[in-house]
């Protein structure tokens, strides 16, 4: 009996420390409870990437896109070797800053901009293009001294050619006369295009010319007669193409990811006295500088009619006839450049233009409100262009297809037409859906993410001034010269050579004469005319 | 940390459940960002509209700068997630979640006047969900749990036996 007491002290010992493991077993197990939580949170994750990769991939796939984002590679930048290159700059305003920033030049107080952009460094990134600026011409003095100022400056690019002594010269002639300067950027007012490119061609310099090229269907006939037969080289200015977007958006095209493209529609929606050429005042509101005395006018107004000297017409040329076409030179050209480089389209069979001025009711000639249709029968296509300055609301650039529709501006949306041909199978098994875009694309990688939600929406409609390259961003504009020089020095083709430029201009002419004329414009392929 | 237990089963749960769902947005948000090429901040803080608006350009301008803030969003998420699911360190993981978040809402609050061009999901004014989540973690790390349902149960004993 005492020994069974003794037993069952001890039994009584044993349970308390097994009651004593059992709560510190739990008191472990409640410790670690995060564990198997976080094992979900693994298997989630896990399940998620696979899920979406898989999609992803079945899509690119079907769609033959697996090399979309390796497009980066075509037209990487590298080290432009070669000869010095000697520039010389025609009509030096705002596009003209733009340039020199491609060439790798800048102007003190930018440099501020740029930071405040987060660009500087990029900027200071680009490539030597191994160029030295060495003319300056402007028929306003403030404008050329500005020039002058700029090229001297030592704000410039990471191992930039050193500058060499830079001159003024007072009429471009003289430029071209030079045989220090090697080539030239043409940015001034439309209506002396055609005949300094002319002129230079004929001297043996290369040209860069902003668009447009030339204003009237004789003058489009001499530039491109002369630049053929010269052999220089020419770029128009449009650095658009030279955007990543474009390239795959050409990929897109090219491999009938849209189906038959029937449609397409181009708009410029701006609502700003800027935005409608009204440049003469400043921040202010006080009249620009410029006068009789500091501008050559004889040489500004050039072969248009005399008119006295108006500060207006110095600052807002874009108003009239006699020197740009309005939204079709500015604006339409940057269109029909997007959608020529990718299509191929050409000079339309037939242009109808419709429009007025609705809005902007002050001296000027050309329309604020245009709408003009392109017809290209042998393409079996149409192309919309809708101009409007009163109203901002972004209506974007859409190429329509029977199988998708393509939006393209800074970023590339394709979505899946519900009555699609091609892809019935894949609408109907839900891999792919109209109410999201199937591919999305994106120029710039500054994605919006915020913890607050507004994770994964993408910045679009922002200025096409930049693309990212290999995680850097990349002035279009230096890309786009940088072609240039590289043609110059190694030969090739430029992108927006000669025959993109003619085929622009005509088509331009064609848009501004239908509109002026009232009636229905047609091209005769055969005669190679308007009629 | 509070070392008895004054909870009942209830609240225990229900903190912990919190601690939990915070932790798991919070880690999510950075292993997603991880996994994102070329993920940048650029984006969320070109949108600056209020008193950081300044600072926030001065990181978008200066690309270390920004690819520190970066490297550390992406891995103060992670660790701050890890924290609260695992219960390790969990008031300092909750503080500094608090903090973090109370950066972002200061970034981009939805204050009368301040308008985004990126669309947000749901409609706030003054209070958005970043600041309810922010204050939430400021209540965990007042109203502890780990030392009983956590890892910190470990670190707390550890302590005490080196207080010994």
């Amino acid at each position: 009996m005492r020994k069974g007491k003794k037993q069952l002290l001890q039994d009584e010992d044993n349970r308390e420390l097994t009651q004593k493991n059992t709560i510190k077993r739990r008191a472990l197990l409640r410790a670690m409870i995060g564990i198997p939580v976080l094992g979900a949170f693994a298997f989630e994750i896990f399940k998620k990437t696979t899920f979406d990769k898989q999609k992803r991939d079945r899509i690119i796939q079907e769609l033959g896109l697996e090399n979309i984002n390796n497009t980066k590679g075509i037209k990487s930048p590298s080290a432009t070797k070669g000869d010095l290159i000697r520039i010389g700059i025609i009509g030096f305003g705002n596009r003209a800053v733009a340039h020199v920033n491609g060439l790798g030049f800048m102007e003190p107080a930018d440099v501020e901009a740029f930071k405040e952009r987060g660009i500087f460094g990029d900027w200071l990134a680009q490539d030597n293009l191994n160029i030295a600026l060495t003319g300056i011409c402007d028929v306003f003095d403030l404008h050329a001294e500005k020039g002058l100022e700029i090229a001297r400056n030592g704000i410039r690019t990471t191992g930039a050619t050193p500058n060499l002594p830079v001159k003024r010269y007072r009429h471009y002639q003289e430029m071209l006369d030079d045989k220090d300067i090697d080539a030239i950027m043409i940015a001034t007012p439309d209506h002396h295009h055609a005949e300094i490119t002319i002129a230079a061609a004929k001297a043996g310099k290369h040209v860069y010319c902003e668009k447009s090229v030339a204003l009237s269907e004789a003058e489009i006939c001499d530039v491109y007669d002369t630049v053929k037969s010269s052999g220089i080289v020419f770029q128009l200015g449009h650095q658009i193409t030279q955007s990543i977007v474009f390239q795959q958006a050409k990929e897109i095209i090219d491999k009938g990811i849209l189906g038959k493209i029937t449609l397409i529609e181009t708009t410029t929606n701006r609502n700003s006295a800027d935005g409608a050429w009204i440049r003469h005042l400043d921040k202010n509101g006080k009249l620009k500088p410029g006068d009789e005395k500091t501008i050559d006018w004889d040489q500004w107004i050039g072969t248009t009619p005399k008119v006295p000297f108006s500060i207006d017409r110095y600052y807002n040329w874009q108003k009239w006839f006699a020197y740009d076409s309005g939204v079709i030179g500015q604006l339409f050209t940057h269109e029909y450049d997007a959608v020529n480089q990718l299509l191929r389209i050409g000079i339309p069979k037939s242009v109808v233009a419709s429009g007025g001025i609705y809005f902007w009711k002050d001296n000027r000639e050309i329309p604020d409100s245009l709408h003009v249709v392109f017809e290209y029968p042998n393409h079996d296509l149409t192309l919309l262009y809708s101009a409007n300055l009163e109203c901002s609301k972004n209506r974007g650039r859409v190429f329509m297809g029977h199988d998708a529709s393509m939006v393209l501006g800074n970023s590339i949306e394709v979505t899946v037409d519900e009555e699609s041909t091609r892809y019935k199978k894949q609408i109907k098994e839900g891999l792919l859906s109209a109410s999201e875009p199937m591919i999305s694309l994106n120029s710039n990688s500054g994605k919006v993410d915020a913890i607050s939600g507004a994770t994964s929406k993408y910045y679009t409609a922002r200025g096409l001034t930049t693309t990212t390259i290999d995680g850097h961003q990349v002035d279009t504009t230096y890309l786009h010269i940088k072609e240039w020089l590289d043609c110059i020095r190694n030969g090739g083709v430029t992108s927006a050579n000669i025959e993109r430029a003619f085929e622009e201009g005509i088509t331009c002419v064609m848009a501004t004469k239908s509109y002026l004329e009232k009636r229905r414009v047609e091209w005769d392929p055969i005669s190679k005319k308007i009629i | 940390m509070k070392e008895k237990n004054s909870y009942t089963p209830l609240q225990m749960t229900i903190l912990v459940l919190l601690r939990f769902l915070i932790g798991w947005h919070l880690l999510y948000e950075g292993v997603s960002k991880f996994l994102t090429p070329n993920w940048t901040s650029m984006g969320f803080l070109k949108e600056s509209k209020w008193i950081l608006s300044g600072f926030s350009i001065w990181i978008i301008s200066n690309k270390s700068v920004l690819n520190m803030v970066d490297f550390l969003n992406i891995w103060g998420l992670i660790a701050i997630g890890l924290g609260l699911i695992l219960g390790l360190f969990t008031r300092l993981a909750a503080i500094s979640g608090a903090l973090l978040l109370l950066v972002y809402y200061v970034i981009n609050p939805p204050l009368i006047g301040l308008e985004y061009s990126v669309p947000i999901e749901g409609n706030y004014l003054i209070v958005s969900k970043t600041l309810i989540e922010a204050v939430a973690l400021f209540a965990l790390a007042l109203f502890p749990t780990s030392s009983i349902v956590g890892l910190d149960v470990f670190v707390t004993s550890f302590k005490n036996r080196r207080n010994k």
